[in-house]
Order: structure tokens, then C-alpha cells, then sequence
């Protein structure tokens, strides 16, 4: 029973690192109602954008390797450059595609996509590159002595700075006057913009939010295991917890990576074994393909009525 | 006026005499490369050091023979469409079109595999496709050099033998295996599964899923298994996460040994403290001091035209393996020189010939600086493979440092199943064997 709860465990904490990438699509969908098909771009731009400038940052101030101060100049560097290249997406992507279709936009992020990897390969080179947060990722001690259970100190880091990120996102979206503003635009860009929302402004904003949670995520999972082009799958586990969760609901991104985090790590190790291995890869997507049979909206998401 | 038009006549028709001479005297290799996208890493430290050496041959001795090196990349992505799309780009280029096909990608192999028999053009394949095409007379172009992955499998079994402190040790032990679950991971399967019976050692598959960044699952059942050694056989983003994932359940690093695509800096340093101790194969080793590499760098780097962009990783595992690369198509390009004319370029039915009585002894290789670098190899028109050898190497938080000499493979075993698989290749697809006993 205890190696049940062990895996149980890890696959929640595994869930909460996924549900972190989800984020991200979650902010720019509810503002924009479009799939960001770039997100996982974004998050390996951001992290690469971090070493990169954690590399750089010595050799031009002067401060030591490694030191905290280089890290959060590297931070602020990042996540300005996160947030132009939002504005830049915004201006140069979106501005000229509002009021088109969805998949106009959708595919206008594929295309995004391409652009992100390869600028930031074009800037930083393909190296595969170490990253150090300075949280040791071991067992924490007392629970492997008292239950021989193995709960990374790491893991645990990340869940409590994503709860703390989805809590902060959504009492942004629910109480502040942009939340409302980022609603309002998600229903409908026209009517938003006779309201006089001001819909460039919005999109802004949220893609340098978006840019912000890509930057936290890229760290988070840099540390785990290096910072190269393998972040861009990441994107691939967000895709089944945004349908369970919903598209559209930052509460919903986080249960619906527990859940995905969870199950498929329980049915890696307990059917998994019958069939082969490996189902970690699309156990997630049969669930999340079980749930839009029942529930296309997803745990949280809005239920889309149309009228007839 | 007569005179000055009939002097810029002859000069440009000694211009066109000389420019065809001077095309004559190149041998054009085609270099399917993958620098950017989710393999680039390592593509860029594989194609610099191969790139490098060929520099450095031109630079240094002015060619083959006086038959200049020239080459040209075409960006594949690791992507088998774009592989396939590279290679007849690149097939009809030089002077007697691309005379070797080096996709550097398993899934690309397969999609030329029955291409370069048409066009006859050699593929080397040095640490990668299929195994059974080691078998020379079914596979005649193909060649699988220096070491396959089922020798590869065979000899860390006996380096495993050995730290056991003896093969009859093996027996009842537990080896794990975790393999990327692709084409790749499993053809890992049946040599182990021979190996397991044989040694009668518990073999415990865990498959990976691609891209391998999370393994939390994995390591908690080899933690309960508890295995005496894991095998690593991954690629990529897998190894650096196998790694962190083993310090995290506890999993000794120095009971892992990985694969010669689990070896190299780009999947121990993501990896951090985390990979200190970790053992991994090699068909060639990693450092600069060699004198191959320290040619390169007074030849080629001394003059700024060296291909790594990061010069700090000139020497290591994958760039050095990009040099063994490039020993081996340069070797080849002499060896068939000697038979078809020195100062010759040479086809790709000259080339295959090359390759096929390519002879690397320690004698040649240490005339080439890269005695201990890789191991001496000999072709025939029977076995395609050469060494079927590797060499470990330990990470100690900063570099690889070789633990072992060369550990060969079970060779009887791994040739008898390469035969074994071929056969069964030749007579389904209709292929008649050739005969060796009268090949030259």
C-alpha cells in the first residue's frame, strides 16, 4: 500500500508541474479564445533566455557565477524579454488577424511556434544547458525515514509556486477590472471593442502574463532536466489536462493535472506491465478523449450554448 | 586586336581546361546534418568534429592524395522526410555525385535502405540503424561500422561480468533495463534476452515513453524491483531525466551504464550532481589530448576555421565520435584511391569497395594520432561491422574519464544472430546472398 501512495504522491506533484504549462494556454485562450499552439515555444524561449543571460551576466557586470544576484538580473532580463516578445506578437500576429476565425488565429500560432524555436536557437545556440535553481531534488528526509516514501523537496517547491501562481491568476481574473476586461474579450472581440475595451492593450498584457508563467515553467522544468529543445514537448502534457480541466478555467488547469498526473503515473506501474510499458505517453490523451465523450467542456470550462 | 582575341580565347578555354581539371581533383561528401530542432545539440558537436577533420586533412596535407575534400550540409531536423529529401538533393552533387550517404538517424536508414543499393552509393551507418545489415553479403551497401548495437549490449553485459567479478557471477542477478520505448530502445530486446538466458541473469524491462522528461513511474519500480544494475538506453532529453530521477529514488549512479547515445557531456551536464558516477560505452573516447585533435587544432582552430561554434567542446564524446567519422570516410576514400587510381575522385561503387577493405590496425591508427581514441577495425565483404569493441568511460562531475580498456562482444553469439536476422531479411525479400569466397 505504501509504494501505492509513493507513486500517488509523485504523480501529483508531476501533475502540478503540468498544470503549469497549462497556465499558460489557459491565460491566452480566455482572452483570446485561440489555442496557443506556441506555448511550449514560449517556454523554452524563456528558459533559454534565462541561461543564456546567466551566462552572459558575469562576463558584463562583474558579479560572480552563480550568485543571486546574477539570477535575478537574469529573472528581470527574461521576463522583459518575455513580455516583448508578447507585445511583438500581439502587434505583428494578432493585431492584423482580429475578428478572423479561430483557426486563423490557431494557425497564426503554428506558425508563431516555428518562429519562437528558431529564434532562440538562432540566439542561443542548440546547446543543452545545465540549470541550478539551488533546490536540491532528493527525497525529503523525515518522510523517507518514517514512511519509506520518497517526496522530492524539489517537486514539492514547484507545487506550492504553482498553487501560488494559480491562486494569484485567478483572483486577478475574477476581482481586477483587466480580468473582467480579459473575460469580456474572450466572449467576443467585437463586442468587447464597442464597449470600448481596448482589445490591443488586452492582448498585451496577457501575452506578457503568459509570458511571465512560461518563464516560471521553464525554469521549473529546466532544473529537472536541462534546458534544451525537449522543453517544447512539454506542451504535449499540458494538451490532455486543458481538456479535462477546461480551457477556459485556472482552477481547472490545476485539478486537471493532478488528475492526469496521477493516473498516468498509476497506470505506468499498474497496467503498464500488462501491455508493453511505456503508456505514460497516451494514457493521458485516452482519458482526456474518455472525458470530451462525456463532458466536452471539461471539468470547469464553459458550457457553450448556441441558440437555433 | 586579332591577337588579344585570340589570347582572351585561349585564356578562357585553359580556364575551362584548368576549372575541369581542378573539379576532377575533389571528392564531394553529402552531409545530411541536424543542428537545430530537438537533436541539435548533438548534431552540432557530431558534424563539427567531423567537418573539422575533413578541414584539417585538406589544410594540413592538402587532401587525399591531392584530391580536395569538399562537402555540404543539408539540414535533416532528424526527420526521416527530410532525411529522404537531403539525400537525393545531395546524391547527384561533386564531381562524381555524393560517394557516401551518413544519415547520423536510425529512422532515416530505414527510409534510404533500399534507395542506395539503386543509386549505388555506400551508407555508413558508425553507431546507429540496423544491426543485421553487418551481414555483408545480404546487406553489400550498407555498413553498420564500428560497433552494433548488439555488440554494444553484448560488451556491457561483460563489463557488468566483470565488476560482478566474473560471468558466472551473473547468475541470479537482476539487470534493468530502461529503454526509450521507440524502434531504437527495443532493439536492445532480443540480444539481451539471449544474453539474460544465457548468463541466466533477471532481465526486468522498463520501457520510457518519448521524449523521456518524466520518469517519476520508472525509477519508482526499479526501486522496488531493485535491480543490481540498469542499463540505460536512452536518447535525448531521457538520459539528463533518467539521471536526476535515479539520485531522487535513491538509485546508485555508478550501477548505471549507459549506452554509447546516453554517454556524451550533452547528457551528463543537464543532469548536474545528479550524474556524477554514472558509467556509459563508447565506441571512441572523449578528451583533446589525442593527437588527431590536437592536428585539428593547430590546423584548423590556430587559423579561426574551426566548424564548433563552442570551442570548449572540441574533445568531447560526441565531437570526437563526429572525428571518428570522418577518419573512417577519409580511410576509405585512400583504401579505394590505392586500388582505382591515387589522386582520383572516386564513385560510390569505388567508395563501397573502400569501405569493404577498409583495415584500421593499431598501426594505421596510431599513424592517424588516434591510437585508444577508437578501436582498430578491419571490413570484409562478410563483416560490415569491423570491431564490435567499446571502451567505458565514468563521469566525474566535469568530464568523462576512461575506466576500462576495450571490452570486446560475445561475438559468436552476436554474429550468429546477425546471420540469423539477415537470412530471414534476404530470404523475405527475395535477396540472394552474395559469395564472398569470391568477392576481391
Amino acid at each position: 500500500m505504501g509504494f501505492f501512495f509513493e507513486v500517488l504522491i509523485g504523480g501529483l506533484l508531476s501533475g502540478v508541474l503540468y498544470a503549469l504549462v497549462a497556465l499558460g494556454f489557459v491565460l491566452i485562450y480566455k482572452a483570446s479564445g485561440v489555442f496557443n499552439f506556441a506555448q511550449g515555444a514560449m517556454v523554452f524561449f524563456a528558459a533559454l533566455t534565462f541561461v543564456g543571460f546567466q551566462a552572459l551576466l558575469p562576463g558584463w557586470t562583474g558579479l560572480e557565477e552563480g550568485s543571486v544576484m546574477v539570477f535575478w538580473l537574469a529573472f528581470i532580463l527574461a521576463l522583459a524579454s518575455m513580455i516583448v516578445l508578447g507585445i511583438l506578437t500581439e502587434k505583428v500576429v494578432l493585431r492584423p488577424l482580429v475578428n478572423q476565425p479561430q483557426i486563423t488565429l490557431f494557425m497564426a500560432t503554428i506558425g508563431l511556434s516555428f518562429l519562437v524555436e528558431g529564434i532562440a536557437q538562432a540566439i542561443w545556440g542548440a546547446n543543452v544547458r545545465a540549470l541550478d535553481l539551488g533546490i536540491a531534488d532528493e527525497p525529503i528526509g523525515w518522510i523517507l525515514d518514517s514512511a519509506d516514501m520518497i517526496v522530492s523537496s524539489f517537486d514539492v517547491f514547484a507545487a506550492a509556486l504553482a498553487g501560488i501562481l494559480v491562486a494569484a491568476l485567478a483572483l486577478f481574473f475574477q476581482y481586477t477590472k483587466v480580468g473582467r476586461a480579459l473575460r469580456a474579450v474572450a466572449d467576443d472581440h467585437q463586442a468587447a471593442l464597442s464597449i470600448g475595451i481596448p482589445l490591443q492593450h488586452i492582448w498585451a498584457i496577457v501575452w506578457g502574463v503568459a509570458g511571465f508563467v512560461a518563464l516560471v515553467a521553464g525554469l521549473i522544468w529546466g532544473a529537472r532536466s536541462g534546458v534544451q529543445f525537449a522543453l517544447t514537448f512539454t506542451a504535449l502534457k499540458a494538451l490532455p489536462v486543458l481538456i479535462l480541466g477546461g480551457f477556459t478555467s485556472v482552477p481547472g488547469a490545476i485539478v486537471g493535472g493532478l488528475i492526469i498526473g496521477a493516473s498516468e503515473k498509476l497506470a505506468e506501474v499498474y497496467i503498464g506491465p500488462f501491455v508493453g510499458g511505456g503508456i505514460e505517453g497516451w494514457f493521458p490523451y485516452m482519458l482526456a478523449l474518455f472525458f470530451l465523450l462525456v463532458r466536452p467542456e471539461g471539468l470547469f470550462g464553459e458550457k457553450h450554448i448556441d441558440r437555433v | 586586336m586579332k591577337l588579344k582575341k585570340s589570347a582572351l580565347i585561349g585564356a578562357a578555354i585553359a580556364g575551362l581546361l584548368v576549372s575541369g581539371y581542378a573539379a576532377a581533383q575533389e571528392q564531394f561528401i553529402g552531409l545530411p546534418s541536424y543542428r537545430v530542432g530537438p537533436y541539435g545539440s548533438n548534431g552540432a558537436s557530431l558534424y563539427g568534429g567531423w567537418i573539422d577533420y575533413m578541414a584539417m586533412v585538406n589544410a594540413r596535407d592538402g587532401g587525399v592524395n591531392g584530391v580536395k575534400l569538399t562537402w555540404e550540409e543539408c539540414e535533416t531536423e532528424y526527420n526521416n522526410a527530410r532525411g529522404v529529401e537531403c539525400y537525393e538533393r545531395l546524391k547527384n552533387k561533386g564531381p562524381t555525385g555524393n560517394s557516401v550517404f551518413q544519415p547520423l538517424s536510425t529512422g532515416i536508414t530505414y527510409s534510404v535502405l533500399e534507395k542506395v543499393e539503386q543509386d549505388k552509393i555506400p551508407m555508413v551507418t558508425i553507431g546507429y540503424g540496423r544491426t543485421d545489415a553487418a551481414d555483408g553479403s545480404v546487406f553489400p551497401w550498407v555498413f553498420p561500422m564500428v560497433t552494433t548495437y548488439w555488440s554494444q549490449a553484448s560488451a556491457i553485459v561483460n563489463y557488468i561480468g566483470t565488476k560482478a567479478g566474473g560471468m558466472d557471477k551473473l547468475k541470479g542477478k537482476k539487470i534493468g533495463l530502461l529503454y526509450h520505448d521507440s524502434a531504437y530502445g527495443k532493439e536492445s530486446h532480443a540480444i539481451m534476452d539471449k544474453l539474460a538466458e544465457k548468463h541466466g541473469f533477471e532481465l526486468q524491462k522498463v520501457a520510457v515513453a518519448h521524449p523521456g522528461n518524466e520518469q517519476q513511474a520508472q525509477w519508482l519500480q526499479i526501486r522496488q524491483q531493485k535491480p543490481d544494475y540498469v542499463i540505460l538506453w536512452g536518447w535525448g532529453v531521457m538520459n539528463a531525466t533518467a539521471l536526476r530521477t535515479a539520485a531522487k529514488t535513491g538509485y546508485s549512479r555508478d550501477k548505471i551504464i549507459g549506452v554509447w547515445w546516453s554517454g556524451s557531456e550533452e547528457d551528463a551536464i543537464p543532469a548536474g550532481d545528479a550524474a556524477k558516477g554514472f558509467v556509459a560505452a563508447g565506441f571512441n573516447v572523449a578528451g583533446a589530448n589525442y593527437p588527431v585533435i590536437k592536428d585539428i587544432q593547430t590546423n584548423v582552430y590556430a587559423k579561426n576555421a574551426g566548424n564548433m561554434e563552442d570551442k570548449e567542446r572540441v574533445g568531447s564524446v560526441l565531437y570526437n565520435r563526429g572525428v571518428v567519422h570522418g577518419i573512417i570516410t577519409v580511410e576509405a576514400i585512400r583504401t579505394a584511391q590505392e586500388k582505382f587510381g591515387k589522386g582520383k575522385s572516386m564513385t560510390g561503387e569505388q567508395m563501397r569497395w573502400g569501405f569493404e577493405h577498409l583495415n584500421l590496425d593499431t598501426k594505421r591508427l596510431a599513424a592517424l594520432g588516434a591510437a585508444g581514441f577508437m578501436p582498430d577495425l578491419k571490413i570484409s565483404c562478410k563483416d560490415h561491422e569491423g570491431a564490435g569493441k567499446v571502451k567505458f568511460q565514468q563521469w566525474d562531475g566535469s568530464k568523462w574519464n576512461v575506466v576500462t580498456d576495450w571490452i570486446e562482444a560475445d561475438k559468436p553469439l552476436v554474429r550468429g544472430m546477425i546471420e540469423e536476422s539477415a537470412a530471414a531479411y534476404a530470404k523475405e525479400k527475395g535477396i540472394t546472398p552474395r559469395d564472398c569466397s569470391k568477392e576481391m
